[in-house]
């Protein structure tokens, strides 16, 4: 029984941690924002980093406990994107709340990336690793060309849809949502900080729960043996697009919440390029490594930013940071001493829940 | 502890195959291959399997390498559909099923190469044998509904109690993969029991454990099957365990058994004298 506790409560331990993590950090950035200590280029990166560090936790999901590569998670984002910024127009008028319009928005693009996520998922997950990596990377792409082409309008009558033209026959005050390549326009930008944050510390706890459950032990053996996983009765396919759906819906989500921060959204904004970015955070914050992906997502958006007086050279220095921060980490000298100085007061550098183990 | 409920067993009256033909005399044996062959290909495997096992009864499998021991292993619990044959397990028929009904309606398994769930915690292995006797579904658990807590503490005690049977228990929060190696062998064997077996497959249950080890686990196999009243089928090249335990064993060579009998039935066939040493010249003896 004691062990019980002792294993329960080191679980908790690592979860509250990063609960009050995120807690001292939105009361911090609240009260910087409201005494106007914030600059309006950080500012204007508050819903975009809520947005980068939902879509980092739920990749994490899918490489760091379900072990299988995604390329093309980005494609999740911009389902969930599109569909919620529909959702949030028709809703204008019907829903004058804000926060309640956004909120059926994010549950939507969620909805809608969820169903997309069944769909490929069902193919794509007899694949394996590179495999696996190739087919999202085009479903990514698809995705986009998709959008591109897709032109959406309301009026009196209801949704009008249409593929490759813009001949929406739109009624007299019609309005087009979704113009093609043009991308979503006049979307009223009701994403805030703290809808941002209340849905990060959603996905937070739906995946921390899930890794503690039956189902979430589930997805980690299959990760870690499937013949094992197979040969005491765990149902491989049902798990792995369990954790897949799981994990595309939180895009979705992350999708939408994005979307609804800018008055013009185009499908272009979610291609190769985002999925790679997101990646990068998970493997930089550490494969399962949920408080991992939060920092990482978090740092590597404000960085441009910050790096903005280098001009021409920012990209150059983001990449030079980049590379420095991975061989730091991966420096055996440089965390043994790192073991040392904080040993103190850390019981243990959790090296060991850099691939696997319980996500913490 | 909820056991999931199995299927009824259907009796099917059949003359025996057992090996020990007096063991569990007007019982179903709990396992029976008829006729169970595979070919790769040209190559055939296996062919013309044939062997009953008791419903307690400890059998043996051996032959020299590459005989076709594992891959039997992987027919009975259908990694390889057969290419013929019938399996029945328990008096039902397995045809059709894959492995994971297989193992749901009673054959649990350990690999000849350790195949453990290497960063998880040894209990959440043990756990993870009991995942299809836990019953809460997916929702529960991750919004921490009461039942969540009930199964998980539930499961819990159950894992340290089987985890007791290798006195484990203290390694319970270590990871399976830092184990050593003969407690990675015993976690697989304890993993497997969780998952309520009818028959345990222990495939080289005894590799690289050196001589007092293999005498612990021969008193541990012995053991679960009276704890558990499994039946269990080893496959084994120790023959200091093979012929102290088993009841009945089977001899494999080429893909086809040579000989079946009890151990001292066995050690006198010539077939296998023969498989293993190779053939006697007229005047040397052995």
């Amino acid at each position: 029984m004691t062990m019980k506790i002792k294993k329960m409560s080191k679980y908790t331990r690592r979860n509250f941690i990063t609960y009050v993590m995120l807690a001292i950090l939105f009361v911090v950035v609240q009260a910087l924002v409201s005494t106007g200590n914030v600059s309006s280029l950080i500012k204007g990166q508050l819903v975009p980093i809520c947005a980068y560090v939902v879509m980092a936790i739920s990749l994490n999901l899918t490489v760091g406990v379900l072990g299988e590569l995604s390329l093309g998670h980005a494609g999740f984002m911009s389902v969930g994107a599109f569909s919620g910024v529909v959702m949030a127009t028709c809703l204008q008028t019907v829903v004058p709340i804000a926060w309640l319009r956004l909120a059926i928005a994010i549950i939507t693009g969620g909805v809608f990336a969820a169903m997309v996520g069944v769909i490929v998922g069902i193919p794509v997950l007899r694949l394996k690793g590179d495999y696996l990596a190739i087919v999202t990377l085009a479903f990514g792409e698809i995705i986009k060309s998709i959008i591109n082409n897709l032109y959406i309008g309301l009026d009196s009558g209801g949704l009008h849809m249409s593929l490759l033209t813009d001949k929406l026959n739109l009624a007299e005050g019609g309005k087009t949502i979704l113009g093609g390549p043009m991308g979503a326009t006049g979307v009223s930008s009701i994403s805030t900080f703290t809808m941002g944050m209340i849905l990060i510390v959603v996905c937070l706890t739906v995946i921390f729960n899930l890794v503690n459950s039956k189902s979430g032990r589930a997805v980690m053996a299959l990760r870690d043996n499937r013949i094992a996983a197979e040969s005491v009765g765990i149902n491989v396919t049902k798990y792995k697009l369990m954790a897949f759906v799981i994990s595309a819906s939180m895009a979705g989500m992350a999708g939408t919440l994005f979307a609804m921060n800018y008055s013009t959204v185009v499908a272009s904004k979610f291609d190769f390029n985002t999925s790679i970015l997101v990646l990068v955070f998970v493997v930089l914050g550490g494969l399962g490594n949920m408080r991992g992906s939060i920092i990482a997502a978090a740092a590597l958006t404000i960085l441009p930013e910050l790096l903005r007086q280098f001009q021409d050279y920012r990209m150059l220095a983001y990449a030079i940071v980049l590379i420095l921060v991975m061989l730091a980490t991966n420096n055996p000298t440089l965390s043994a001493a790192f073991r040392r100085f904080f040993g103190s007061f850390r019981r243990k550098k959790p090296t060991s829940d850099a691939k696997g183990g319980a996500a913490q | 502890m909820s056991f999931e409920k199995r299927p009824e067993t259907k009796l099917v009256p059949v003359p025996s195959t057992n090996i020990v033909p007096e063991r569990d005399v007007d019982k179903t044996p709990i396992l029976e291959a008829r006729n169970l062959g595979i070919d790769f290909g040209g190559l055939t495997a296996v062919d013309d399997f044939n062997m009953g096992i008791g419903r307690t009864e400890i059998a043996g499998l051996i032959g020299p390498n590459g005989a076709g021991k594992t891959t039997v292993f992987n027919l009975l619990t259908k990694v390889y559909q057969p290419s013929r044959g019938t399996i029945l397990l328990d008096g039902t028929d397995t045809h059709g099923m894959n492995t994971i009904q297989v193992n749901r309606s009673g054959i649990a398994r350990t690999f000849q190469n350790i195949r453990l769930f290497n960063n998880l915690s040894v209990e959440d292995n043990v756990k993870l044998g009991m995942h299809n006797q836990i019953n809460y579904s997916t929702l529960e658990g991750v919004l921490r509904l009461p039942n969540y807590w009930k199964s998980e503490k539930r499961a819990h005690e159950k894992a340290l109690q089987l985890l007791s049977i290798f006195d484990m228990q203290g390694l319970a929060h270590a990871k399976a993969g830092s184990l050593p190696y003969g407690a990675q062998r015993r976690l697989e064997i304890v993993r497997a029991l969780a998952t309520n077996p009818k028959l345990l497959l222990l495939d080289e249950p005894a590799a690289g454990m050196n001589p007092s080890e293999t005498a612990e686990l021969m008193e541990n196999i012995v053991k679960i099957r009276d704890a558990f009243q499994i039946a269990v089928l080893l496959i084994e090249h120790d023959m200091n365990l093979v012929m102290g335990i088993c009841e009945g064993i089977c001899v494999l060579n080429f893909g086809k058994i040579i000989a079946k009998g009890t151990p001292s039935e066995i050690q006198a066939n010539p077939a296998v004298i023969e498989a293993y040493l190779g053939k006697k010249k007229e005047d040397d003896a052995k």
